[in-house]
């Protein structure tokens, strides 16, 4: 492994370290969770430090094609977890 | 690249790392489901939008002008009430929490049903 040589490369480095660390923590709540809100706010939490993840990969190749990427990630989280939320709420998603 | 923009992306990169880490160690650590929420819907975002703001800083220290990540941040910064919302009522949904006293005009809740709500 080749150990990173400026400031902007280790700070990229221990970022990415700790969303990664951040998305499995959330897959452990998302497993063990004792609940059907744990299990939606773990998936909630995991698409966040997704987008995060996806945003720090671009920010390491220097490219700009991963917005896109990232901003239908933020929305189709957003409307996934409304859903789900809504399934067990109401017992139907459109009524 | 300027060192002045370089500096500061690595700092909000520092700062949006810690973030994110402590909003998914709370979700990891607390021990109702009502404080769960707490933690990934606030300091979670807030960390996310602040390694969006490094990657403008970055586009900034490159030679670009790109500031459409904007748009991310403020779309996740409006819809994380809304998710912590509808995941609040599915825990009062499913008696995961203490169920809160009713309200001033109507016998109960709407999420729990005229049935299951506290005597009023």
């Amino acid at each position: 492994m080749i150990l990173p040589t400026g400031l902007f490369e280790w700070s990229l480095l221990i970022a990415i370290l700790s969303v990664s660390v951040s998305q499995v923590m959330a897959m452990v709540r998302l497993v063990i969770g004792p609940g059907n809100g744990d299990r939606i706010l773990a998936l909630d939490t995991m698409v966040i430090n997704a987008i995060g993840l996806i945003v720090l990969l671009g920010i390491a190749q220097g490219s700009e094609v991963y917005f896109e990427a990232a901003l239908i990630f933020a929305m189709l989280g957003f409307v996934s977890t409304v859903a789900y939320a809504r399934f067990i709420l109401r017992g139907d998603i459109i009524e | 690249m300027s060192t002045v923009l370089e500096i500061l992306t690595a700092v909000t990169l520092i700062i949006g790392a810690i973030f994110t880490l402590v909003g998914s160690y709370g979700l990891l650590k607390l021990d109702d489901p009502m404080k769960r929420l707490h933690a990934p819907t606030k300091a979670g975002t807030l960390g996310v939008g602040a390694l969006i703001t490094a990657s403008i800083l970055h586009s900034f220290a490159t030679g670009g002008n790109s500031v459409h990540e904007v748009l991310i941040v403020a779309f996740l910064f409006v819809t994380a009430p809304i998710s912590a919302h509808f995941i609040s009522k599915v825990n009062i949904h499913r008696k995961r929490c203490e169920t809160p006293p009713p309200p001033p005009e109507d016998t109960s809740w709407a999420t729990l049903g005229p049935s299951d709500g506290p005597a009023s």
